[in-house]
């Protein structure tokens, strides 16, 4: 169904664009600390997609705001580790510096595209304002480079479109319009944060399609951060899955198909629907993520492990490497990998 | 946009018959005889009063009564008074004053509002939140007769800043303390409604994503954010421009100003109905003048709002 050659691939050797090394974050509040991040890497090369799994609450999405420096500070406070863009880190640069960087070097587009875009100003003024702001154009040049912008994304009639408001898009639309403000710039790496959630589902599929084709275009980095395995089995070359703030399991997207290193893993691909299971009850993931605010001693998700053992309770698992860029954090991961 | 203004235009047509015929029969509704005291110590001479009724129709019944004043009414015509003063003439020497008044109310509710609701919302908890929030809650507690004779004692009579009463003809440097004092329980709704819409509209997303973009903080605040968190904002202080247009009784009274309020308070005392009946019926056009001309500004603000 789709148009686009998704070849899963590996862009090791391309150009290093960002890297997330040991990221910790928390989140002081009056109910107490919560430990949002605790050590988080991950990295993504030029032309290379890397997708970050997980559910809701395991730091996926705040990983995304530390990157672009839009996480709420205070309440928010980061206590360890480097966010390196082309070797910089960003945690050190100036506000201005930092501000020079987004939306030109990282840019992000977020799931929910009518809230995120300004209701009272139009969908050109949005696009138009950076390139008028930042690349000095004149209100006419950015006008018609806004209405270009809009045609790449396959938006019909962007001429007209380019002077209407957010309300008056539909909700694909709105995604498109939102892809093309974020590449107003010519990011070379891209976030998508749940960019395809609040959509339904066919026009999930085109929103993915998009996105895949600008980037192999643009030979750029993309962060697709989602929850659905459905929409990574297609477009990630490699993926990051991530549990109460840390990241569990990290592996080529084929490689974490064929055979997942990981039982919390292992139970999101259980709980997928299926089409040769119809009529079955779903298999779901019973319990609940740990409290951020109290994460227990040992492994956090032993509490809804199948596979737990008196040490999962104990001591906490290392993130091992496996070879073949697979790391694991689970206290048997070889047994995993090596399963028949 | 045309096509709404004049489905709103004539909108106002049956409110407006419905107000004024209202007003008419509770106006006249109210007991007493208009001319039983208008001959001093003894009782008017029953010719007297006959030939006043008849002068202005109070024997035909009302609604023959209602016609007759809204024929006259739509030419223009406000009636005149007991005495034979022209009521329109009355309303043209009284009413720039109030509007003065109401205006400059405004300006200062706008100002010191916004400005004090802008530096709380964006800053959040502190001692400039903590004083903002005490003193707003300190006003609108106050009723507006207290605020007005408080202020008017200290910077009138103790401090001698002001003279306590203005003068005749009042400049608007006269009207600046009735300004302030009728304008106080608004300015400080302002300052408050002004506070909650940005705090409300800072977390939003597309602030965040207006920061994402690398927009400069004041640039983040000025155009994206402060649009969105005026919005409500001015519709108040439109509605309330409206609503100070009538007149103030209580604050032009303590200051002595001759505006449209006192003329009001006055002519009810005196059952000068016709006055009375003048007065509010131009009130209400005007306060509905003021309500179009709101809902038309909102949508300028707003144009999720758009009237087809």
């Amino acid at each position: 169904m789709s148009t686009v050659d998704y070849s899963n691939g590996d862009h090791s050797n391309s150009e290093l664009l960002l890297e997330v090394d040991d990221l910790w974050l928390e989140f002081r509040t009056s109910d107490g600390v919560a430990k949002v991040l605790n050590g988080v890497s991950y990295n993504v090369h030029a032309g290379e997609t890397l997708a970050v799994l997980g559910e809701s609450g395991s730091g996926k999405s705040v990983t995304a705001q530390a990157i672009m420096g839009i996480v709420d500070m205070p309440p928010g406070v980061i206590t360890g580790g480097e966010i390196r863009y082309h070797g910089e880190d960003l945690l050190k640069l100036s506000d201005t510096r930092r501000r020079e960087i987004r939306a030109e070097g990282i840019s992000i587009i977020f799931q929910d595209a009518l809230s995120s875009l300004n209701p009272v100003y139009t969908v050109g003024f949005q696009i138009g304002e950076q390139l008028r702001l930042r690349r000095g154009m004149s209100r006419k040049e950015a006008q018609k480079r806004a209405i270009e912008l809009l045609d790449m994304v396959k938006i019909p009639n962007a001429k007209g479109r380019v002077k209407q408001y957010p309300h008056e898009f539909s909700g694909g639309m709105r995604q498109r319009a939102m892809i093309a403000m974020s590449l107003a710039l010519d990011p070379e790496v891209l976030i998508a944060d749940e960019p395809t959630t609040a959509l339904d589902v066919t026009v999930q599929a085109q929103i993915m399609d998009l996105l895949k084709e600008i980037q192999v275009e643009r030979q750029m980095g993309l962060i697709l951060i989602t929850h659905d395995l459905g929409v990574v089995a297609e477009v990630a070359d490699k993926i990051a899955v991530m549990y109460a703030g840390r990241i569990v399991e990290r592996a080529a997207a084929t490689e974490l198909y064929r055979m997942p290193g990981h039982p919390y893993t292992l139970a999101l691909m259980d709980s997928m629907p299926r089409l040769d299971q119809r009529g079955q009850t779903l298999n779901t993931i019973k319990g609940l993520p740990p409290s951020l605010l109290n994460i227990p001693p040992g492994c956090p998700f032993a509490p809804r492990c199948p596979r737990a053992q008196d040490i999962c309770t104990v001591e906490l698992p290392e993130s091992k490497d496996l070879g073949l860029g697979r790391t694991s954090a689970c206290h048997f991961a070889e047994e995993l990998v090596n399963r028949v | 946009m045309g096509r709404y203004v004049i489905r709103r235009l004539l909108q106002l047509i049956p409110v407006f018959l419905g107000t004024t015929f209202l007003i008419y029969v509770l106006v006249w509704a109210v007991p007493g005889d208009p001319f039983a005291g208008m001959c001093g110590e003894r009782p008017c001479e029953p010719g007297f009063i006959a030939k006043m009724n008849e002068k202005f129709h109070l024997d035909d019944n009302i609604f023959s009564q209602y016609f007759q004043y809204l024929g006259n009414l739509v030419q223009g015509d406000f009636g005149e008074t007991y005495n034979g003063n022209s009521v329109g003439e009355l309303i043209a020497l009284r009413y720039p004053v109030s509007v003065q008044l109401a205006a400059l109310a405004v300006v200062i509710e706008a100002i010191i509002g916004v400005i004090a609701g802008v530096l709380t919302g964006l800053r959040g908890k502190g001692f400039l939140d903590n004083l903002v929030l005490v003193s707003t809650l300190f006003l609108i507690s106050l009723p507006v007769f207290v605020t007005g004779f408080a202020l008017q004692i200290l910077l009138g009579f103790e401090l001698e800043w002001v003279d306590p009463v203005v003068s005749s003809d009042p400049t608007l440097g006269e009207l600046l303390l009735p300004a302030f004092v009728l304008g106080s329980l608004s300015l400080a709704y302002v300052a408050r409604l002004t506070r909650t819409s940005l705090m409300e509209n800072k977390r939003s997303d597309y602030v965040r994503t207006a920061v994402a973009k690398g927009l400069k903080p004041s640039r983040v605040v000025g155009v994206h954010l402060m649009r969105n968190s005026m919005i409500p904002v001015i519709t108040f202080l439109g509605t309330d421009l409206g609503s100070l247009m009538g007149g103030a009784i209580v604050t032009e009274g303590i200051f002595g100003i001759q505006g449209i309020g006192k003329m009001t308070y006055d002519a009810i005392l005196q059952k000068e109905n016709i006055t009375v009946t003048g007065v509010v019926v131009l009130l209400v056009i005007v306060f509905l003048i003021v309500n179009l001309l709101i809902d038309l500004l909102y949508a300028v603000l707003d144009p999720r709002i758009r009237y087809e």
